[in-house]
């Protein structure tokens, strides 16, 4: 053990890392699990290249796609990029991945489960040295809002996505499946927790200082902080709904699943 | 109604000092810093402890418990059973001077490098004018009563003894955002904040919000909003561009001549 | 004698409290160096725990306020035992002080015109109290805080030294005034971290350093109210004035025991709470004195019928003044009838649904359901009179605050005259503002004229020294925490809210003993942040305090605002025009009688002649017509 931290001189000697007596590594143990399985799935997902486009659902990680190497149906605009030979995914994935990464609830989250940067308040952590996100790479984190405002371009061509998702297989208007539901549910919570960012709040209001004289972006930033107060739920619902809305349409393009219609 | 608990209290200077075991007296509707002058009175008359007002109001009894950074007049026997050994031990991130008596002169020398509030030069006393709005913000903040309990358990210098010159803690930038916000303010403490107060250590981790008595959102309405306001100055081209359009938001001065760490 | 630490100041401030603080901050302003001396940490003064706001007569609610209606309420307040030149100057001067805390950076409520927000409160004809929500005592101890940083900050840009002109000695207790050829001469103190000695050498003291609740058992006030100043003061030649009057406030909680004294807003019985005793019955029917027979309710039906129709009804009797309710409650407790836990039930679960308390009451829901674990949405809190403000205090002149002592200043709840018999709520923190401002000033221009500096020789030091240490080579086994619960317990029982000749005598004989008994009463452990050290020079000062109440309060033969004799319970003439003046005779406290002085007529004409008839004596009372332009 280092001689800096609790440990320093002049600290009351008290020797244990924590005298917490409650379950505290739960919480991060949890969160690291769920992270984990998380990336894995969805390096299995983006690194694939398969089985995510099947009429008229596409996978959240593939859309828009963008190279000519799309399957059928799955393009975007024209497809404009042929010099890419890896799976598609890989070009639009890094968004969110992106937007998550530098988010202010993610950071908490995988400094506090992967780095144990403290694991939880009150525990010590295992590092002898901490510069915290002053420096490269983690300063890249002050860039949260080029993040954001990638992840609303990506929001909206979702979201056109689950409209598209009520045509049915032959592409003819007026079906509603299960991939439907899934779809625009996911596009409705990854916009709830877009909407709910700090960057966001920062951004339609909290910038000002005389909200008095700014009414309308006074209430904007009302309704953004009470979204933000929940954004930490919406970053782990919509963390699942976009492996749910995915999972299905994997299950129905690798054949595994008819989809269920209602009309 | 009464029982005999098994306490354990630090004792010990900063030469050294240990865990002491006593069994002692709990009424019904006590709190810990009772039992704690009940072993003054009755077992240890030289138990060293900070205390002033025992309603949560003055921020004096901070120490931790069972490994919790808590306010001792704020924690009520009835939340632990009467099996349960309650360990009380001092602030572990300042220097221990006796006892539960620590050294918090840190918090009062960042104190001082924090440029203070400073209203327009050709306002007079009596003709300041402020919306309620635009004073609520800071007001959250005001509400701090300096238990300093978020200093103590935020890891950049509760594990980091070396960061205690570059790194002001939780609630020095909380005081920078209250000053950033106050409707009147004329000085833009935003340098300041990266460069003396290390706004960049904060890695959101949340737990000075966990923490705080006062229940002070720190995390989500100062520190992140802060570093907002930061990314709008340093991060953000975009914004820089624009400013050379315009004329220095709100005629911000840049802070004076800003007194450096003293250690 | 060891070596012991000195430091030269031009005024040293004792107290960190709002008081001292302004003290401070005027006396460095008129370039002076200063030390701040505080038994806590920097901040935690219990001005902190003020809640209701700082009265001053802005007139930003209601136009029609201004420094006469204000000096009026005051005075009615303190039922003109006030001194009436503290009363005008502080009505005069607590708006600009006000103001001048934004200009440090304070952020009050505001008004939809921007400007600060005044709230109602008892005994103030219109609203006056600035305030933040119910924390307005930390805002102004933060604020002036921060404008002592500011300065030191100031003083940095120039010396490259923080500390060249203000400096604070946090955890430092002063257990001696020293003086030379009857002047100020400085203070004597210990660090409670290290135990080690402290000598500030300074032509000009102020003492800002609160109250006496602690010489009584259940007590709205804080370890570090035990008196110090007032018995500093007494100890070095100054007076003190009037000590019998203490303020009761009626609704402290009085369970659980860790929470005993604290206060319970009177707000609660202002939006619907009653007082029922043990036997369910609401008992303030049974107490309204004559006087107010026509301005209350007499039946609960009426009563309640009040609070949505006041015009057409009598106030509930759970409204009236603090110290007839704080009476009542000891009177029922006193029969029999109090709770398990000697209180009286105050209740709005029942009168209100909970959204509606939880809406206008939230720091009251938060304070019992924090502290006690009760949920008052719920069922009944538990409420007794606790010891709140001592309207007594250091006897000074009203324009400088200077103490008999030439050199030493007093402000604050310390100093004594402005209050009268009884504080209004809110004039405590305008108080503080007010004259803790004209006690830095005095302050300083006392030490701008003086021609020598007094100084301090070694062999005062060595005395005060020996003095400090005593309590270590004391042989007896006394245990200090135990003479304190006494001593508490003993003028909670006996000089408490109803007074009686024989149970102060009583009190007074015990207090005899108690001071052969601190004698005896010996300190274990080193000096190093000893807490039973620490009570043990504490105990000094409470029972030299307590003898000064008991004194007086034995020697006043009236009823008036925080003093009740049940063997005079009527006001008296007379008696008004009576200071009772309190000093050290070497061994104790000794009383004598002053006459007050008469107001001053053009501040006699701002009262009604009726109104007067009902205080002064008839040879005081204005000859000519008093204006009625009021």
């Amino acid at each position: 053990m280092a001689t800096t931290g609790i440990e320093a001189p002049g600290r009351a000697q008290i020797g244990a890392k924590t005298l917490r007596t409650d379950a505290w590594w739960i919480a991060p143990l949890l969160t690291f699990l769920a992270l984990t399985a998380f990336v894995v799935y969805s390096a299995w997902r983006v690194f694939s290249g398969k089985y995510y486009f099947y009429e008229p659902y596409i996978s959240v990680y593939y859309s828009p796609c963008l190279t000519t190497s799309c399957v059928p149906g799955s393009e975007f605009a024209g497809s404009p990029i042929s010099w890419w030979k890896m799976s598609p995914a890989l070009l639009v994935a890094w968004i969110p991945l992106a937007f998550r990464f530098t988010c202010y609830y993610y950071r908490k989250a995988y400094f506090r489960s992967f780095w144990l940067s403290p694991p939880a308040c009150a525990v010590a952590e295992p590092h002898s040295k901490y510069t915290g996100e002053r420096r490269l790479p983690l300063i890249l984190n002050n860039a949260h809002r080029y993040a954001f405002y990638l992840g609303l371009v990506l929001n909206v061509i979702l979201t056109w996505d689950a409209i598209l998702a009520f045509r049915n297989h032959n592409g003819e208007w007026g079906h509603m499946g299960l991939g439907t539901v899934f779809l625009t549910v996911n596009a409705a919570c990854l916009w709830l927790y877009s909407l709910s960012c700090h960057s966001c709040r920062n951004a339609v209001g909290g910038r000002i200082t005389h909200f008095s004289k700014h009414p309308v972006r006074y209430q904007m930033w009302t309704l953004i902080s009470k979204l933000n107060s929940r954004h930490m739920m919406w970053a782990w619902i919509s963390l699942c709904t976009v492996v749910v809305a995915d999972f299905y349409v994997y299950l129905l393009a690798s054949g595994k699943l008819t989809d269920l219609t209602f009309f | 109604m009464g029982y005999t608990a098994k306490f354990k209290v630090w004792r010990g200077d900063d030469t050294g000092g240990g865990i002491e075991d006593f069994s002692v007296d709990v009424n019904e509707g006590e709190v810990v810093l009772d039992i704690i002058h009940r072993l003054q009175a009755t077992q240890a008359p030289d138990l060293a402890v900070r205390w002033n007002c025992k309603a949560g109001k003055c921020g004096s009894c901070s120490a931790e418990v069972n490994g919790k950074p808590r306010l001792m007049c704020m924690t009520r026997m009835s939340t632990f059973t009467e099996d349960e050994t309650i360990t009380v031990t001092p602030m572990r991130t300042f220097p221990v001077i006796r006892d539960l008596v620590t050294d918090v002169s840190y918090n009062y020398e960042k104190a001082r490098m924090v440029p203070a509030f400073a209203p327009p030069a050709d306002l007079a006393p009596g003709d300041y004018r402020m919306a309620q709005v635009d004073v609520e913000r800071s007001q959250e903040f005001r509400k701090c009563i300096e238990c300093f309990m978020c200093n103590n358990v935020c890891h950049a210098v509760r594990d980091h003894e070396e960061n205690k010159t570059t790194f002001s803690g939780p609630r020095f930038l909380m005081r920078i955002a209250e000053l950033d916000m106050h409707p009147l303010d004329t000085v833009d403490r935003r340098e300041v904040a990266v460069e003396d107060h290390g706004v960049g250590y904060c890695n959101i981790t949340k737990c000075c919000t966990e923490v705080c008595p006062e229940h002070i959102k720190i995390t989500d309405n100062a520190i992140i909003p802060l570093k907002e306001r930061i990314a709008d100055k340093k991060y953000d081209p975009i914004f820089s561009i624009a400013s050379l359009f315009k004329r220095n938001k709100e005629g911000r001065q840049s802070a004076p001549d800003t007194p450096k760490a003293t250690k | 004698m060891s070596e012991i630490e000195r430091h030269s100041f031009d005024v040293v401030v004792i107290g960190a409290g709002g008081a001292g603080l302004r003290a401070a901050i005027e006396a460095r302003m008129q370039g002076k160096r200063v030390a701040i001396v505080c038994k806590s940490l920097f901040g935690k003064a219990h001005t902190v725990m003020a809640e209701g706001g700082i009265a001053a007569a802005m007139g930003n609610v209601n136009s029609h306020d201004n420094w006469q209606v204000h000096f009026r309420d005051t005075m009615r307040g303190g039922k003109f035992l006030n001194s009436w030149r503290m009363a005008e100057l502080h009505a005069k001067e607590a708006p600009t002080r006000v103001w001048e805390l934004e200009t440090y950076g304070a952020l009050f409520d505001r008004t939809p015109d921007g400007k600060i927000s005044q709230r109602n409160f008892g005994g103030h004809e219109y609203p006056r109290l600035a305030h933040v929500g119910d924390r307005s005592g930390l805002e102004l101890i933060r604020t002036l805080q921060q404008k002592i940083v500011s300065l030191q900050q100031e003083d940095y840009r120039e010396t490259g030294d923080y500390e060249a002109k203000i400096k604070i000695f946090a955890e430092v207790t002063i257990t001696r005034l020293l003086t030379v050829d009857g002047r100020a001469a400085g203070a004597f103190g210990y660090y409670r971290e290290t135990g080690n000695f402290v000598t500030f050498e300074a032509p000009a003291v102020v003492l800002a350093t609160g109250g006496i609740g602690k010489t009584f058992k259940v007590t709205s006030g804080s370890w570090e109210y035990t008196g110090d100043g007032h018995a500093l003061a007494m100890r070095a030649g100054a007076t003190t004035l009037n000590m019998e009057f203490i303020q009761f406030h009626p609704t402290g909680m009085v369970w659980p025991p860790s929470v005993k004294g604290i206060l319970v807003t009177e707000s609660v019985r202002g939006d619907g709470g009653v007082l029922t005793n043990s036997e369910g019955t609401r008992f303030m029917f049974n107490y309204i004195p004559d006087v107010f027979k026509d301005k209350y309710a007499t039946t609960p039906e009426e009563a309640d019928r009040w609070y949505t129709d006041p015009d057409n009804n009598r106030r509930p009797p759970e409204l009236l003044p603090r110290d007839e309710v704080a009476r009542a409650i000891n009177s029922e407790v006193k029969a029999g009838r109090g709770t398990p836990h000697g209180g009286v039930y105050l209740d709005v679960s029942s009168r209100l649904p909970a959204e509606v308390i939880k809406k206008k009451l939230p720091s009251m829901w938060h304070q019992f359901k924090e502290l006690a674990d009760v949920d008052i949405t719920k069922e009944a809190m538990e409420v007794g009179p606790t010891c709140h403000y001592v309207m007594g205090g250091v006897e000074v002149d009203p324009d400088t605050q200077q103490t008999l002592l030439p050199g030493l200043f007093a402000a604050g709840e310390v100093s004594g005259g402005l209050h009268g018999s009884n504080r209004l709520g809110g004039n405590s923190l305008s108080d503080l503002l007010v004259f803790g401002r004209r006690a830095g000033l005095g302050a300083a221009e006392y030490v701008e004229a003086l021609p020598v500096r007094p100084a301090v020789d070694d062999a005062m030091l060595a005395d005060a020294e020996a003095e400090a240490l005593a309590p270590f080579s004391n042989v007896g086994d006394e245990n200090p925490y135990t003479i304190h619960a006494d001593l508490q317990n003993t003028m909670n029982d006996l000089v408490g809210i109803i007074r009686t000749e024989s149970e102060m005598v009583d009190a007074l004989a015990r207090l005899q003993e108690f001071k052969v008994r601190v004698k005896n009463s010996s300190v274990k452990g080193g000096r190093a942040f000893n807490p039973g050290w620490h009570l043990a020079l504490d105990l000094k000062n409470m029972l030299l305090v307590a003898e000064a109440v008991a004194k007086a309060s034995l020697d006043r033969q009236e009823s008036r605002g925080g003093h009740t004799r049940d063997d005079y319970p009527k006001m008296s003439d007379e008696w008004r025009k009576i200071n009772i003046i309190c000093r050290y005779d070497g061994e104790g406290a000794v009383i004598e009688h002053q006459p007050m002085q008469p107001m001053r007529p053009d501040l006699l004409e701002l009262f009604d002649v009726e109104e007067l008839k009902k205080y002064l004596t008839a040879e005081e009372l204005p000859t000519h017509d008093a204006g009625s332009d009021h």
